[in-house]
């Protein structure tokens, strides 16, 4: 126990970029998930094809080769130097990189939550919209996206839920967020090994408590009567 | 096709959309293009590099990986089939003080990243590489696999273990032979998709240096001094793995909600 309060600094300091990880990578992903969901949902036949081979080639490769790849891809590409800061705090290129794969992988996961959410929505709604007369951005506005929404907040919770454990997996790249933390800490102190992982991995089930939390209050606010 | 999103095209519309679909096709060909061509520019693709890659050893190291993998996420998966099923089972148990610790063990371990669970395995066991991998795969996808199989035992009809206690079944009984097994059937698609997840997860033990495919990938990639390739080739065979077992949870998926319409007549009334 000793040793968590004696390198509280570091583990604060691992869940903190542990959190930013989570918040830029979740953003990032949502966007880009959303195009690659209208992609999917298109009429036309090339944007959809775009939409599928994204989802089947992202969704089947493992994160830690996704990442490995940004590493080496990105940089030859050009992009050498992504560090950037906001205010004091800077971020450096192999946390932007993380990032930017973080946010490639996990946004298949959201276009295809989104698209099974659109899915979800019979299409004999939409139909009676348009037959009393809503346009195109009414019908979509008030009828589609209401529902759309509600019964895609469950999947995309989960999918926040699996990115927040994701991010331990940049520790393999030496970001220092806390699943490096953990790692390094096992290491120097073997013998408080449990205290150690206990104390870290509740770090983890608070993030995700806090997400399934926020998770079921927006479910029960939009919950729509069918 | 009429979708909730927009109605059946007419003639103009179906010209339009033909006239986007080149457009599009055409952009993310050119994207596609000059991201290939400013790596090629880089030499990532030049001829030296692909004498280097035909050498036996090479193909060699990627089938060692490949073997690792498959043995890792194998064991794992039937491993945590078995945990899944007896943790189920504490979960449906009647009794309070069997449900509560095995729903914290569950939630706990779901919660967990599984990377931080193989460091800790690695360290508190000293088993090596491969165990610490396959026993945190188990602890982990074993209580996700705990949840698919309680929602599948909820999922059986009630009057299948009423009409087994009116024969005078135990409820271990009831449990075993009549329930587990239907529940088993009902979530054999989400089972297969799990082996997906496992198959992937299984390069988390890069952190622990186990020698699976992505490992052996980085090996050849410091070998022939270029990343790109070596990395793409074993992402192609992750992709072709992978999109297989989907597309088999797919299938089975539709042979099972076939099963019945067919085969089991309806009582009539």
């Amino acid at each position: 126990m000793d040793t968590l309060i004696q390198e509280f600094e570091q583990v604060r300091r691992g869940f903190t970029l542990t959190l930013w990880l989570l918040l830029f990578s979740g953003v990032l992903a949502t966007v880009l998930g959303t195009i690659l969901a209208s992609f999917r949902v298109s009429p036309i036949a090339s944007l959809r094809a775009i939409g599928t081979s994204y989802v089947n080639v992202f969704r089947n490769t493992p994160l830690v080769l996704v990442l490995a790849l940004a590493i080496s891809v990105i940089p030859t590409l050009g992009f050498s130097d992504l560090g950037f800061s906001i205010g004091i705090r800077g971020f450096t290129h192999f946390f932007t990189v993380a990032m930017l794969g973080l946010s490639l992988y996990t946004a298949a996961f959201v276009c295809e939550a989104l698209r099974s959410g659109v899915n979800s929505v019979a299409a004999g709604q939409a139909e009676a919209a348009r037959s009393v007369g809503m346009n195109f951005t009414q019908s979509l506005r008030l009828v589609v996206l209401p529902q759309a929404f509600a019964a895609v907040i469950p999947p995309l919770a989960s999918i926040f839920i699996a990115l927040t454990k994701n991010t331990s997996v940049v520790a393999i790249f030496g970001v220092p967020e806390a699943g490096f933390v953990m790692r390094k800490l096992s290491n120097q102190y073997t013998s408080d090994l449990w205290p150690i992982f206990i104390g870290i991995a509740f770090g983890y089930v608070a993030i995700v408590a806090v997400i399934s939390t926020i998770a079921s209050l927006l479910e029960r606010r939009l919950a729509v009567a069918r | 096709m009429s979708t909730v999103l927009f109605d059946t095209p007419g003639p103009l519309a179906r010209a339009r959309h033909r006239i986007l679909t080149l457009i599009a096709a055409v952009a993310a060909l050119v994207v596609l293009g000059l991201v290939i061509w400013k790596l090629a520019l880089e030499g990532e693709f030049e001829a030296a590099l692909w004498e280097d890659l035909a050498q036996p050893n090479i193909w060699r190291a990627i089938w060692n990986g490949l073997v690792a993998t498959a043995l890792a996420a194998v064991v794992g998966i039937i491993l945590s089939i078995g945990f899944g099923a007896l943790m189920a089972v504490a979960r449906l148990s009647d009794h309070a003080a069997v449900r509560f610790p095995a729903r914290v063990v569950v939630e706990f371990f779901r919660a967990v990243p599984l990377l931080l669970l193989i460091v800790f395995v690695f360290f508190a066991t000293g088993l090596g590489a491969y165990w610490s991998v396959v026993i945190a795969l188990m602890l982990y996808n074993g209580s996700v696999l705990a949840e698919v199989f309680r929602a599948g035992v909820q999922a059986v009809p009630r009057g299948q273990s009423e009409a087994a206690l009116a024969v005078g079944m135990r409820k271990n009984q009831i449990m075993r032979l009549v329930l587990l097994p239907q529940a088993v059937t009902i979530m054999l698609p989400a089972i297969i998709s799990q082996c997906v997840i496992v198959l992937k997860d299984v390069a988390l033990g890069l952190i622990v240096s186990y020698r699976e495919l992505v490992a052996e990938a980085q090996g050849i990639a410091e070998f022939v001094n270029h990343a790109i390739v070596p990395l793409s080739i074993v992402a192609v065979i992750f992709i072709v793995v992978n999109y297989s077992i989907s597309k088999a949870a797919v299938y089975v998926e539709r042979r099972l909600a076939q099963r019945g319409h067919s085969s089991v007549q309806k009582p009539r009334t």
